[in-house]
Protein backbone atom coordinates (compact mmCIF):
# COMPACT_ATOMS: atom_id res chain seq x y z
CA UNK A 1 0.00 0.00 0.00
CA UNK A 2 2.59 2.52 1.11
CA UNK A 3 5.11 1.50 -1.47
CA UNK A 4 2.50 1.83 -4.17
CA UNK A 5 1.62 5.32 -3.00
CA UNK A 6 5.24 6.39 -2.86
CA UNK A 7 6.04 5.02 -6.22
CA UNK A 8 2.97 6.27 -8.03
CA UNK A 9 3.82 9.99 -8.35
CA UNK A 10 7.33 9.22 -9.51
CA UNK A 11 5.93 7.07 -12.23
CA UNK A 12 3.48 9.74 -13.25
CA UNK A 13 6.28 12.28 -13.68
CA UNK A 14 8.99 9.99 -14.93
CA UNK A 15 8.50 7.01 -17.17
CA UNK A 16 5.00 7.75 -18.27
CA UNK A 17 3.47 4.62 -19.65
CA UNK A 18 4.89 4.30 -23.11
CA UNK A 19 2.40 2.71 -25.44
CA UNK A 20 5.31 1.12 -27.27
CA UNK A 21 5.92 -1.33 -24.44
CA UNK A 22 5.55 -4.34 -26.64
CA UNK A 23 7.98 -3.00 -29.18
CA UNK A 24 11.50 -4.35 -28.96
CA UNK A 25 13.78 -2.36 -26.71
CA UNK A 26 17.48 -1.88 -27.28
CA UNK A 27 18.53 -2.25 -23.60
CA UNK A 28 16.81 -5.62 -23.44
CA UNK A 29 18.63 -6.71 -26.60
CA UNK A 30 21.97 -5.59 -25.21
CA UNK A 31 21.42 -7.27 -21.85
CA UNK A 32 20.39 -10.52 -23.50
CA UNK A 33 23.37 -10.50 -25.84
CA UNK A 34 25.71 -9.96 -22.89
CA UNK A 35 24.19 -12.91 -21.02
CA UNK A 36 24.34 -14.97 -24.19
CA UNK A 37 28.04 -14.18 -24.61
CA UNK A 38 28.74 -15.39 -21.07
CA UNK A 39 26.96 -18.65 -21.84
CA UNK A 40 28.75 -19.03 -25.15
CA UNK A 41 32.33 -18.61 -23.89
CA UNK A 42 32.82 -22.05 -22.31
CA UNK A 43 31.38 -23.67 -25.43
CA UNK A 44 33.67 -21.72 -27.70
CA UNK A 45 36.68 -23.45 -26.18
CA UNK A 46 35.29 -26.83 -27.25
CA UNK A 47 34.92 -25.76 -30.86
CA UNK A 48 38.28 -24.01 -31.17
CA UNK A 49 40.23 -26.72 -29.34
CA UNK A 50 38.72 -29.44 -31.51
CA UNK A 51 40.18 -27.75 -34.61
CA UNK A 52 43.55 -27.04 -33.04
CA UNK A 53 46.22 -29.74 -32.92
CA UNK A 54 48.16 -27.85 -30.22
CA UNK A 55 45.16 -27.04 -28.08
CA UNK A 56 45.48 -26.26 -24.38
CA UNK A 57 42.95 -24.82 -21.96
CA UNK A 58 43.18 -21.41 -23.55
CA UNK A 59 40.47 -20.26 -25.90
CA UNK A 60 42.16 -19.07 -29.06
CA UNK A 61 41.59 -19.28 -32.75
CA UNK A 62 43.58 -22.27 -34.02
CA UNK A 63 46.79 -21.18 -35.76
CA UNK A 64 46.15 -23.61 -38.57
CA UNK A 65 42.72 -25.11 -38.24
CA UNK A 66 42.43 -28.71 -39.32
CA UNK A 67 40.31 -31.77 -38.78
CA UNK A 68 43.33 -33.73 -37.56
CA UNK A 69 41.82 -34.22 -34.10
CA UNK A 70 38.61 -35.58 -35.56
CA UNK A 71 40.57 -37.95 -37.77
CA UNK A 72 42.64 -39.07 -34.78
CA UNK A 73 39.63 -40.06 -32.66
CA UNK A 74 37.75 -41.64 -35.54
CA UNK A 75 38.83 -45.20 -34.75
CA UNK A 76 36.70 -48.17 -33.72
CA UNK A 77 38.44 -48.35 -30.33
CA UNK A 78 38.17 -44.69 -29.40
CA UNK A 79 34.94 -43.55 -30.97
CA UNK A 80 32.79 -46.08 -32.75
CA UNK A 81 32.44 -48.76 -30.10
CA UNK A 82 31.68 -46.33 -27.26
CA UNK A 83 29.16 -44.54 -29.45
CA UNK A 84 27.57 -47.85 -30.42
CA UNK A 85 27.35 -48.75 -26.74
CA UNK A 86 25.69 -45.40 -26.11
CA UNK A 87 23.19 -46.14 -28.89
CA UNK A 88 22.41 -49.56 -27.39
CA UNK A 89 22.07 -48.16 -23.90
CA UNK A 90 19.97 -45.13 -24.84
CA UNK A 91 17.90 -46.85 -27.51
CA UNK A 92 17.25 -49.82 -25.24
CA UNK A 93 16.35 -47.64 -22.29
CA UNK A 94 14.05 -45.40 -24.34
CA UNK A 95 12.30 -48.41 -25.90
CA UNK A 96 11.74 -50.23 -22.61
CA UNK A 97 10.62 -47.02 -20.92
CA UNK A 98 8.21 -46.06 -23.66
CA UNK A 99 6.68 -49.54 -23.87
CA UNK A 100 6.15 -49.76 -20.11
CA UNK A 101 4.92 -46.16 -19.93
CA UNK A 102 2.34 -46.60 -22.72
CA UNK A 103 0.98 -49.77 -21.14
CA UNK A 104 0.76 -48.14 -17.73
CA UNK A 105 -0.66 -44.87 -19.00
CA UNK A 106 -3.55 -46.50 -20.86
CA UNK A 107 -5.62 -47.74 -17.90
CA UNK A 108 -4.57 -44.70 -15.87
CA UNK A 109 -5.87 -42.39 -18.55
CA UNK A 110 -8.98 -44.34 -19.57
CA UNK A 111 -10.45 -46.08 -16.54
CA UNK A 112 -11.45 -44.57 -13.25
CA UNK A 113 -10.04 -46.55 -10.36
CA UNK A 114 -9.26 -46.00 -6.73
CA UNK A 115 -5.75 -47.08 -7.58
CA UNK A 116 -5.07 -44.23 -10.07
CA UNK A 117 -4.49 -41.21 -7.88
CA UNK A 118 -2.31 -42.83 -5.21
CA UNK A 119 -0.26 -44.52 -7.95
CA UNK A 120 0.24 -41.33 -9.95
CA UNK A 121 1.19 -39.32 -6.92
CA UNK A 122 3.65 -41.88 -5.60
CA UNK A 123 5.18 -41.95 -9.07
CA UNK A 124 5.48 -38.19 -8.99
CA UNK A 125 7.23 -38.58 -5.67
CA UNK A 126 9.53 -41.07 -7.39
CA UNK A 127 10.61 -38.44 -9.91
CA UNK A 128 12.03 -36.56 -6.95
CA UNK A 129 14.35 -39.37 -5.87
CA UNK A 130 17.93 -38.14 -6.30
CA UNK A 131 19.37 -40.81 -8.59
CA UNK A 132 22.97 -40.01 -7.69
CA UNK A 133 22.05 -40.72 -4.07
CA UNK A 134 20.76 -44.21 -4.79
CA UNK A 135 23.79 -45.27 -6.84
CA UNK A 136 25.65 -46.53 -3.76
CA UNK A 137 22.77 -48.84 -2.72
CA UNK A 138 22.14 -49.82 -6.35
CA UNK A 139 25.76 -50.90 -6.65
CA UNK A 140 25.45 -52.93 -3.46
CA UNK A 141 22.26 -54.55 -4.66
CA UNK A 142 23.66 -55.30 -8.12
CA UNK A 143 26.65 -57.02 -6.50
CA UNK A 144 24.28 -59.28 -4.54
CA UNK A 145 22.05 -59.99 -7.54
CA UNK A 146 25.13 -60.51 -9.77
CA UNK A 147 23.90 -57.92 -12.25
CA UNK A 148 27.04 -55.77 -12.38
CA UNK A 149 28.68 -55.12 -15.73
CA UNK A 150 25.62 -56.25 -17.65
CA UNK A 151 24.14 -54.15 -20.41
CA UNK A 152 20.54 -55.45 -20.09
CA UNK A 153 20.37 -54.87 -16.35
CA UNK A 154 21.82 -51.37 -16.75
CA UNK A 155 19.15 -50.70 -19.38
CA UNK A 156 16.43 -51.93 -17.03
CA UNK A 157 17.73 -49.79 -14.19
CA UNK A 158 17.92 -46.68 -16.35
CA UNK A 159 14.44 -47.40 -17.68
CA UNK A 160 13.15 -47.58 -14.11
CA UNK A 161 14.72 -44.21 -13.28
CA UNK A 162 13.18 -42.61 -16.38
CA UNK A 163 9.81 -44.32 -15.95
CA UNK A 164 8.09 -42.03 -13.42
CA UNK A 165 8.48 -38.96 -15.61
CA UNK A 166 7.68 -40.96 -18.75
CA UNK A 167 4.44 -42.39 -17.34
CA UNK A 168 3.40 -38.96 -16.19
CA UNK A 169 4.12 -37.39 -19.59
CA UNK A 170 2.54 -40.23 -21.57
CA UNK A 171 -0.61 -40.09 -19.49
CA UNK A 172 -0.90 -36.34 -20.01
CA UNK A 173 -0.49 -36.78 -23.76
CA UNK A 174 -2.99 -39.64 -23.80
CA UNK A 175 -5.54 -37.57 -21.91
CA UNK A 176 -5.66 -35.19 -24.87
CA UNK A 177 -6.83 -37.95 -27.25
CA UNK A 178 -10.67 -37.95 -27.23
CA UNK A 179 -12.25 -41.14 -25.89
CA UNK A 180 -15.02 -40.98 -28.48
CA UNK A 181 -12.74 -42.34 -31.20
CA UNK A 182 -11.91 -45.41 -29.14
CA UNK A 183 -15.52 -46.01 -28.28
CA UNK A 184 -16.19 -46.33 -31.98
CA UNK A 185 -13.47 -48.97 -32.16
CA UNK A 186 -14.96 -50.77 -29.15
CA UNK A 187 -18.33 -50.80 -30.90
CA UNK A 188 -16.65 -52.55 -33.80
CA UNK A 189 -15.54 -55.20 -31.34
CA UNK A 190 -11.93 -54.13 -30.80
CA UNK A 191 -10.47 -54.94 -27.37
CA UNK A 192 -8.92 -52.27 -25.20
CA UNK A 193 -5.37 -52.99 -26.29
CA UNK A 194 -6.32 -53.18 -29.97
CA UNK A 195 -8.00 -49.80 -29.68
CA UNK A 196 -4.87 -48.51 -27.98
CA UNK A 197 -2.66 -49.76 -30.81
CA UNK A 198 -4.80 -48.83 -33.77
CA UNK A 199 -6.51 -45.64 -32.58
CA UNK A 200 -4.81 -43.98 -29.64
CA UNK A 201 -1.11 -44.47 -30.37
CA UNK A 202 -1.22 -43.16 -33.96
CA UNK A 203 -3.02 -40.05 -32.71
CA UNK A 204 -0.41 -39.35 -30.06
CA UNK A 205 2.71 -40.26 -32.00
CA UNK A 206 4.09 -36.77 -31.60
CA UNK A 207 3.82 -37.08 -27.85
CA UNK A 208 5.36 -40.55 -27.96
CA UNK A 209 8.23 -39.15 -30.00
CA UNK A 210 8.79 -36.49 -27.38
CA UNK A 211 8.88 -39.05 -24.57
CA UNK A 212 11.23 -41.36 -26.50
CA UNK A 213 13.65 -38.56 -27.38
CA UNK A 214 13.42 -37.13 -23.87
CA UNK A 215 14.50 -40.47 -22.35
CA UNK A 216 17.08 -41.05 -25.09
CA UNK A 217 18.78 -37.68 -24.51
CA UNK A 218 18.74 -38.19 -20.77
CA UNK A 219 20.33 -41.64 -21.02
CA UNK A 220 22.82 -40.59 -23.70
CA UNK A 221 24.18 -37.85 -21.47
CA UNK A 222 24.19 -39.87 -18.27
CA UNK A 223 27.67 -40.45 -16.91
CA UNK A 224 27.25 -41.62 -13.34
CA UNK A 225 25.03 -44.67 -13.85
CA UNK A 226 27.13 -46.48 -16.50
CA UNK A 227 30.28 -45.34 -14.67
CA UNK A 228 29.15 -47.29 -11.61
CA UNK A 229 27.38 -50.24 -13.22
CA UNK A 230 29.44 -51.07 -16.34
CA UNK A 231 32.99 -52.09 -15.56
CA UNK A 232 34.56 -53.57 -18.68
CA UNK A 233 35.76 -51.00 -21.23
CA UNK A 234 34.18 -52.96 -24.07
CA UNK A 235 30.72 -52.20 -22.66
CA UNK A 236 31.24 -48.61 -21.62
CA UNK A 237 29.36 -45.87 -23.45
CA UNK A 238 30.96 -42.67 -24.73
CA UNK A 239 30.14 -40.75 -21.53
CA UNK A 240 32.51 -43.03 -19.59
CA UNK A 241 35.11 -43.86 -22.24
CA UNK A 242 35.78 -40.13 -22.66
CA UNK A 243 37.91 -40.44 -19.55
CA UNK A 244 40.57 -42.26 -21.54
CA UNK A 245 41.60 -38.85 -22.89
CA UNK A 246 41.95 -37.51 -19.42
CA UNK A 247 45.22 -37.93 -17.65
CA UNK A 248 45.66 -41.64 -18.19
CA UNK A 249 49.10 -41.23 -19.70
CA UNK A 250 49.84 -38.01 -17.87
CA UNK A 251 49.51 -35.77 -20.91
CA UNK A 252 45.99 -34.78 -21.88
CA UNK A 253 45.11 -34.64 -25.55
CA UNK A 254 42.96 -31.52 -25.28
CA UNK A 255 42.24 -31.26 -28.98
CA UNK A 256 41.17 -34.88 -29.26
CA UNK A 257 39.11 -34.62 -26.08
CA UNK A 258 37.27 -31.65 -27.58
CA UNK A 259 36.80 -33.36 -30.94
CA UNK A 260 35.44 -36.48 -29.25
CA UNK A 261 33.13 -34.35 -27.07
CA UNK A 262 31.67 -32.69 -30.14
CA UNK A 263 31.12 -35.94 -32.04
CA UNK A 264 29.51 -37.41 -28.93
CA UNK A 265 27.28 -34.37 -28.37
CA UNK A 266 26.00 -33.93 -31.92
CA UNK A 267 23.33 -36.66 -31.79
CA UNK A 268 21.57 -35.19 -28.74
CA UNK A 269 21.79 -31.67 -30.13
CA UNK A 270 20.12 -32.89 -33.34
CA UNK A 271 17.44 -34.77 -31.42
CA UNK A 272 16.75 -31.75 -29.25
CA UNK A 273 16.34 -29.50 -32.28
CA UNK A 274 14.00 -32.10 -33.76
CA UNK A 275 11.75 -31.96 -30.69
CA UNK A 276 11.98 -28.18 -30.35
CA UNK A 277 11.17 -27.61 -34.03
CA UNK A 278 8.58 -30.30 -34.42
CA UNK A 279 6.61 -30.13 -31.24
CA UNK A 280 7.79 -27.03 -29.44
CA UNK A 281 9.58 -27.09 -26.13
CA UNK A 282 6.59 -25.72 -24.26
CA UNK A 283 4.63 -28.66 -25.65
CA UNK A 284 7.22 -31.04 -24.23
CA UNK A 285 7.31 -29.18 -20.94
CA UNK A 286 3.54 -29.16 -20.72
CA UNK A 287 3.70 -32.93 -20.70
CA UNK A 288 6.38 -32.92 -18.06
CA UNK A 289 5.61 -30.15 -15.64
CA UNK A 290 1.85 -29.84 -15.49
CA UNK A 291 -0.06 -32.08 -13.14
CA UNK B 1 -21.93 -60.40 -10.50
CA UNK B 2 -20.29 -57.79 -8.28
CA UNK B 3 -17.27 -60.00 -7.77
CA UNK B 4 -16.94 -60.59 -11.51
CA UNK B 5 -17.12 -56.89 -12.12
CA UNK B 6 -14.35 -56.16 -9.67
CA UNK B 7 -12.20 -58.92 -11.19
CA UNK B 8 -12.71 -57.34 -14.59
CA UNK B 9 -11.78 -53.97 -13.18
CA UNK B 10 -8.62 -55.40 -11.76
CA UNK B 11 -7.77 -57.07 -15.05
CA UNK B 12 -7.92 -53.67 -16.65
CA UNK B 13 -4.98 -52.66 -14.47
CA UNK B 14 -2.88 -55.54 -15.80
CA UNK B 15 -0.90 -53.35 -18.26
CA UNK B 16 0.43 -51.37 -15.30
CA UNK B 17 2.23 -54.46 -13.97
CA UNK B 18 5.49 -54.16 -16.01
CA UNK B 19 5.97 -50.59 -14.81
CA UNK B 20 5.21 -51.52 -11.22
CA UNK B 21 7.70 -54.40 -11.37
CA UNK B 22 10.44 -52.20 -12.83
CA UNK B 23 9.83 -49.50 -10.23
CA UNK B 24 9.75 -51.96 -7.34
CA UNK B 25 12.87 -53.86 -8.42
CA UNK B 26 15.07 -50.98 -9.43
CA UNK B 27 13.88 -47.97 -7.45
CA UNK B 28 12.06 -49.17 -4.35
CA UNK B 29 14.41 -52.06 -3.62
CA UNK B 30 17.58 -49.91 -3.66
CA UNK B 31 15.88 -47.43 -1.32
CA UNK B 32 14.93 -50.19 1.11
CA UNK B 33 18.35 -51.80 0.76
CA UNK B 34 20.00 -48.45 1.41
CA UNK B 35 18.25 -48.09 4.77
CA UNK B 36 19.06 -51.69 5.63
CA UNK B 37 22.76 -51.47 4.66
CA UNK B 38 23.17 -48.22 6.53
CA UNK B 39 22.74 -50.22 9.77
CA UNK B 40 25.56 -52.63 8.86
CA UNK B 41 29.29 -52.48 8.29
CA UNK B 42 28.96 -53.63 4.66
CA UNK B 43 32.19 -53.07 2.74
CA UNK B 44 33.23 -52.94 -0.89
CA UNK B 45 35.72 -55.81 -0.58
CA UNK B 46 36.96 -58.33 1.96
CA UNK B 47 35.27 -60.11 4.85
CA UNK B 48 32.62 -57.47 5.48
CA UNK B 49 31.58 -57.50 1.84
CA UNK B 50 30.46 -61.13 2.10
CA UNK B 51 29.09 -61.14 5.63
CA UNK B 52 28.24 -57.66 6.78
CA UNK B 53 27.43 -57.45 10.49
CA UNK B 54 24.57 -55.51 12.01
CA UNK B 55 26.04 -52.44 13.71
CA UNK B 56 22.88 -50.60 14.71
CA UNK B 57 23.01 -46.85 14.49
CA UNK B 58 26.83 -46.72 14.47
CA UNK B 59 26.97 -45.24 10.97
CA UNK B 60 24.49 -42.52 11.87
CA UNK B 61 26.34 -41.77 15.10
CA UNK B 62 29.50 -41.44 13.02
CA UNK B 63 27.74 -38.95 10.72
CA UNK B 64 27.37 -36.63 13.68
CA UNK B 65 30.92 -37.00 14.97
CA UNK B 66 32.71 -37.13 11.62
CA UNK B 67 33.57 -33.54 10.78
CA UNK B 68 33.30 -34.24 7.05
CA UNK B 69 29.53 -34.76 7.19
CA UNK B 70 28.35 -31.47 8.78
CA UNK B 71 30.79 -29.61 6.52
CA UNK B 72 29.35 -31.42 3.54
CA UNK B 73 25.77 -30.57 4.57
CA UNK B 74 26.73 -26.89 4.74
CA UNK B 75 28.42 -27.07 1.31
CA UNK B 76 25.36 -28.80 -0.16
CA UNK B 77 23.06 -26.10 1.20
CA UNK B 78 25.37 -23.39 -0.15
CA UNK B 79 25.53 -25.13 -3.52
CA UNK B 80 21.75 -25.53 -3.80
CA UNK B 81 20.86 -22.06 -2.54
CA UNK B 82 23.51 -20.18 -4.52
CA UNK B 83 23.37 -22.06 -7.80
CA UNK B 84 19.74 -23.21 -8.01
CA UNK B 85 17.43 -21.09 -5.85
CA UNK B 86 19.25 -17.81 -6.46
CA UNK B 87 21.35 -18.34 -9.58
CA UNK B 88 19.38 -20.49 -12.01
CA UNK B 89 15.99 -19.34 -10.80
CA UNK B 90 16.59 -15.57 -10.90
CA UNK B 91 18.75 -15.64 -14.02
CA UNK B 92 16.17 -17.81 -15.77
CA UNK B 93 13.40 -15.38 -14.83
CA UNK B 94 15.54 -12.44 -15.94
CA UNK B 95 16.32 -14.00 -19.33
CA UNK B 96 12.69 -14.96 -19.89
CA UNK B 97 11.59 -11.44 -18.93
CA UNK B 98 14.14 -9.82 -21.24
CA UNK B 99 13.01 -12.09 -24.03
CA UNK B 100 9.50 -10.66 -23.92
CA UNK B 101 10.98 -7.26 -24.78
CA UNK B 102 13.94 -8.07 -26.99
CA UNK B 103 13.89 -8.51 -30.74
CA UNK B 104 12.89 -11.96 -31.87
CA UNK B 105 16.15 -13.01 -33.56
CA UNK B 106 18.11 -11.91 -30.49
CA UNK B 107 15.89 -14.00 -28.20
CA UNK B 108 16.20 -16.96 -30.53
CA UNK B 109 20.00 -16.85 -30.70
CA UNK B 110 20.51 -16.29 -26.96
CA UNK B 111 17.90 -18.94 -26.14
CA UNK B 112 19.76 -21.44 -28.30
CA UNK B 113 23.09 -20.73 -26.61
CA UNK B 114 21.60 -21.02 -23.10
CA UNK B 115 19.82 -24.26 -24.00
CA UNK B 116 22.96 -25.68 -25.64
CA UNK B 117 24.77 -25.67 -22.29
CA UNK B 118 21.85 -27.63 -20.84
CA UNK B 119 21.35 -30.18 -23.62
CA UNK B 120 25.03 -31.13 -23.85
CA UNK B 121 25.90 -34.42 -22.15
CA UNK B 122 26.82 -33.67 -18.54
CA UNK B 123 30.36 -34.96 -18.89
CA UNK B 124 31.04 -32.66 -21.85
CA UNK B 125 29.57 -29.68 -20.01
CA UNK B 126 31.75 -30.58 -17.03
CA UNK B 127 34.92 -30.68 -19.16
CA UNK B 128 34.04 -27.37 -20.79
CA UNK B 129 33.52 -25.81 -17.36
CA UNK B 130 36.78 -27.36 -16.12
CA UNK B 131 38.67 -25.84 -19.04
CA UNK B 132 36.96 -22.48 -18.53
CA UNK B 133 37.89 -22.21 -14.85
CA UNK B 134 41.31 -23.87 -14.97
CA UNK B 135 44.43 -21.86 -14.22
CA UNK B 136 45.23 -21.01 -17.81
CA UNK B 137 41.63 -21.18 -18.94
CA UNK B 138 39.31 -18.75 -20.64
CA UNK B 139 38.18 -16.92 -17.50
CA UNK B 140 41.72 -15.96 -16.52
CA UNK B 141 42.41 -14.99 -20.13
CA UNK B 142 39.48 -12.57 -19.98
CA UNK B 143 40.55 -11.18 -16.62
CA UNK B 144 44.10 -10.71 -17.86
CA UNK B 145 42.70 -8.87 -20.89
CA UNK B 146 40.93 -6.49 -18.50
CA UNK B 147 44.15 -6.04 -16.53
CA UNK B 148 43.20 -8.16 -13.51
CA UNK B 149 45.27 -10.94 -12.11
CA UNK B 150 43.34 -14.19 -12.29
CA UNK B 151 43.30 -16.95 -9.74
CA UNK B 152 43.55 -20.70 -9.73
CA UNK B 153 39.77 -20.91 -9.37
CA UNK B 154 39.42 -24.66 -9.00
CA UNK B 155 41.88 -24.73 -6.10
CA UNK B 156 41.49 -21.33 -4.47
CA UNK B 157 37.72 -20.91 -4.87
CA UNK B 158 36.31 -24.35 -5.77
CA UNK B 159 32.78 -23.58 -4.54
CA UNK B 160 32.60 -20.37 -6.55
CA UNK B 161 33.67 -22.27 -9.64
CA UNK B 162 31.19 -25.14 -9.26
CA UNK B 163 28.33 -22.79 -8.35
CA UNK B 164 28.95 -20.64 -11.44
CA UNK B 165 29.35 -23.73 -13.60
CA UNK B 166 26.06 -25.15 -12.35
CA UNK B 167 24.28 -21.85 -13.06
CA UNK B 168 25.70 -21.95 -16.58
CA UNK B 169 24.67 -25.54 -17.01
CA UNK B 170 21.16 -25.44 -15.55
CA UNK B 171 19.63 -22.00 -16.13
CA UNK B 172 18.00 -23.14 -19.38
CA UNK B 173 15.44 -25.20 -17.47
CA UNK B 174 14.20 -22.22 -15.43
CA UNK B 175 14.29 -20.06 -18.55
CA UNK B 176 12.03 -22.48 -20.44
CA UNK B 177 9.61 -22.80 -17.52
CA UNK B 178 9.37 -19.02 -17.12
CA UNK B 179 9.05 -18.38 -20.84
CA UNK B 180 6.05 -20.67 -20.94
CA UNK B 181 4.63 -19.05 -17.79
CA UNK B 182 5.10 -15.49 -19.03
CA UNK B 183 3.51 -16.35 -22.36
CA UNK B 184 0.39 -17.39 -20.42
CA UNK B 185 0.09 -14.05 -18.58
CA UNK B 186 -2.84 -12.25 -20.20
CA UNK B 187 -1.64 -9.07 -21.91
CA UNK B 188 -4.73 -7.02 -21.04
CA UNK B 189 -4.19 -7.21 -17.28
CA UNK B 190 -0.68 -5.88 -17.61
CA UNK B 191 -1.85 -3.23 -20.06
CA UNK B 192 -4.64 -2.10 -17.74
CA UNK B 193 -2.07 -1.62 -14.99
CA UNK B 194 0.08 0.29 -17.44
CA UNK B 195 -2.85 2.63 -18.13
CA UNK B 196 -3.24 3.17 -14.40
CA UNK B 197 0.35 4.35 -14.33
CA UNK B 198 2.03 1.33 -12.75
CA UNK B 199 5.80 1.28 -13.23
CA UNK B 200 7.62 -1.68 -14.70
CA UNK B 201 8.69 -2.84 -11.28
CA UNK B 202 5.19 -2.47 -9.86
CA UNK B 203 3.74 -4.47 -12.71
CA UNK B 204 6.33 -7.16 -12.06
CA UNK B 205 5.78 -7.33 -8.29
CA UNK B 206 2.00 -6.87 -8.12
CA UNK B 207 0.82 -8.46 -11.37
CA UNK B 208 3.26 -10.72 -13.17
CA UNK B 209 4.86 -12.51 -10.21
CA UNK B 210 1.53 -13.32 -8.47
CA UNK B 211 0.16 -14.63 -11.75
CA UNK B 212 3.07 -17.01 -12.31
CA UNK B 213 3.53 -18.00 -8.66
CA UNK B 214 2.65 -21.64 -9.22
CA UNK B 215 5.30 -21.85 -11.95
CA UNK B 216 7.79 -20.27 -9.57
CA UNK B 217 6.99 -22.80 -6.84
CA UNK B 218 7.20 -25.74 -9.27
CA UNK B 219 10.43 -24.47 -10.73
CA UNK B 220 12.05 -23.87 -7.33
CA UNK B 221 11.16 -27.39 -6.27
CA UNK B 222 12.50 -29.02 -9.42
CA UNK B 223 15.76 -27.07 -9.66
CA UNK B 224 16.42 -27.74 -5.98
CA UNK B 225 16.01 -31.47 -6.53
CA UNK B 226 18.12 -31.47 -9.69
CA UNK B 227 20.89 -29.52 -7.98
CA UNK B 228 20.78 -31.67 -4.87
CA UNK B 229 21.69 -34.62 -7.08
CA UNK B 230 24.51 -32.98 -9.05
CA UNK B 231 27.55 -35.24 -9.03
CA UNK B 232 29.35 -35.27 -12.38
CA UNK B 233 29.96 -31.54 -12.64
CA UNK B 234 31.60 -31.35 -9.23
CA UNK B 235 33.44 -34.62 -9.57
CA UNK B 236 35.06 -33.62 -12.87
CA UNK B 237 35.85 -30.05 -11.87
CA UNK B 238 37.24 -30.50 -8.36
CA UNK B 239 36.57 -34.12 -7.32
CA UNK B 240 35.28 -32.58 -4.07
CA UNK B 241 38.65 -31.09 -3.24
CA UNK B 242 40.94 -29.55 -2.40
CA UNK B 243 40.67 -31.24 1.02
CA UNK B 244 36.88 -31.62 0.89
CA UNK B 245 36.13 -27.93 0.37
CA UNK B 246 33.66 -28.72 -2.40
CA UNK B 247 32.40 -32.13 -1.26
CA UNK B 248 28.61 -32.02 -1.46
CA UNK B 249 26.60 -34.97 -0.13
CA UNK B 250 26.47 -37.03 -3.36
CA UNK B 251 30.25 -36.68 -3.74
CA UNK B 252 30.78 -37.61 -0.08
CA UNK B 253 28.58 -40.70 -0.40
CA UNK B 254 30.54 -41.76 -3.48
CA UNK B 255 33.90 -41.21 -1.80
CA UNK B 256 33.01 -43.11 1.37
CA UNK B 257 31.52 -46.03 -0.54
CA UNK B 258 33.92 -46.42 -3.45
CA UNK B 259 37.14 -44.66 -2.48
CA UNK B 260 37.25 -45.85 1.13
CA UNK B 261 35.19 -48.98 0.48
CA UNK B 262 32.75 -48.34 3.31
CA UNK B 263 29.39 -49.22 1.76
CA UNK B 264 27.62 -49.09 5.13
CA UNK B 265 28.69 -45.51 5.82
CA UNK B 266 28.13 -44.53 2.18
CA UNK B 267 24.56 -45.82 2.29
CA UNK B 268 23.94 -43.90 5.53
CA UNK B 269 24.80 -40.69 3.68
CA UNK B 270 22.75 -41.85 0.69
CA UNK B 271 19.81 -42.54 3.00
CA UNK B 272 19.96 -39.00 4.33
CA UNK B 273 19.84 -37.73 0.74
CA UNK B 274 16.95 -40.06 -0.12
CA UNK B 275 14.94 -38.79 2.84
CA UNK B 276 15.68 -35.21 1.76
CA UNK B 277 14.51 -36.04 -1.76
CA UNK B 278 11.33 -37.67 -0.48
CA UNK B 279 10.52 -34.70 1.76
CA UNK B 280 10.82 -32.41 -1.26
CA UNK B 281 8.87 -34.92 -3.35
CA UNK B 282 5.95 -34.95 -0.93
CA UNK B 283 5.99 -31.15 -0.75
CA UNK B 284 5.97 -31.04 -4.56
CA UNK B 285 3.01 -33.42 -4.80
CA UNK B 286 1.06 -31.35 -2.27
CA UNK B 287 1.83 -28.25 -4.28
CA UNK B 288 0.49 -29.77 -7.49
CA UNK B 289 -2.55 -31.21 -5.73
CA UNK B 290 -3.35 -27.75 -4.35
CA UNK B 291 -2.98 -26.38 -7.87
CA UNK B 292 -5.41 -28.80 -9.41
CA UNK B 293 -8.14 -28.13 -6.92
Amino acid sequence: MTTAEQAAPRTANGRVASPARRKASAPADAALLLIGACFLLPLLWLVFASLDTNAGYQTRLPANASLTNFAAVLTPELLLRPLWNSVLLSGGTATVTLAAAVLAAYPLSRFQSRFNRPFLYSILCGTCLPITAIMVPVYGLFVQWRLLDSMPSTVLFMAATALPMAIWMTKNFMDTVPVALEEAAWMDGASGLTALRSVVLPLMRQGLGVVFIFVFIQTWGNFFVPFILLLSPSKQPASVSIFSFFGQHGAIAYGQLAAFSILYSVPVLVLYVLVARGAGVSFALSGAVRG
Amino acid sequence: MGARKSVRQQLRLLPVVPSVLLLLLFLAAPVVWSFHASFTNAALTGQNARNPAWTGVDNYARLLTDSAFPASVVLTVVFVVASAIVGQNLLGLLIAGLMTRARKPVSAVVGTVVVAAWVLPEIVAAFAAYAYFSKDGTLNQLLAGAGWAGADWLYAFPMVAVVLANIWRGTAFSMLVYRAALADVPQDISEAALMDGASGRQRLVFITLPLIRSSIATNLMLVTLQTLAVFTLIWVMTAGGPSNTSTTLPVLAYQEAFKFGDIGYGTAIASVLIVLGLVFGIAYVRLLKGDNR
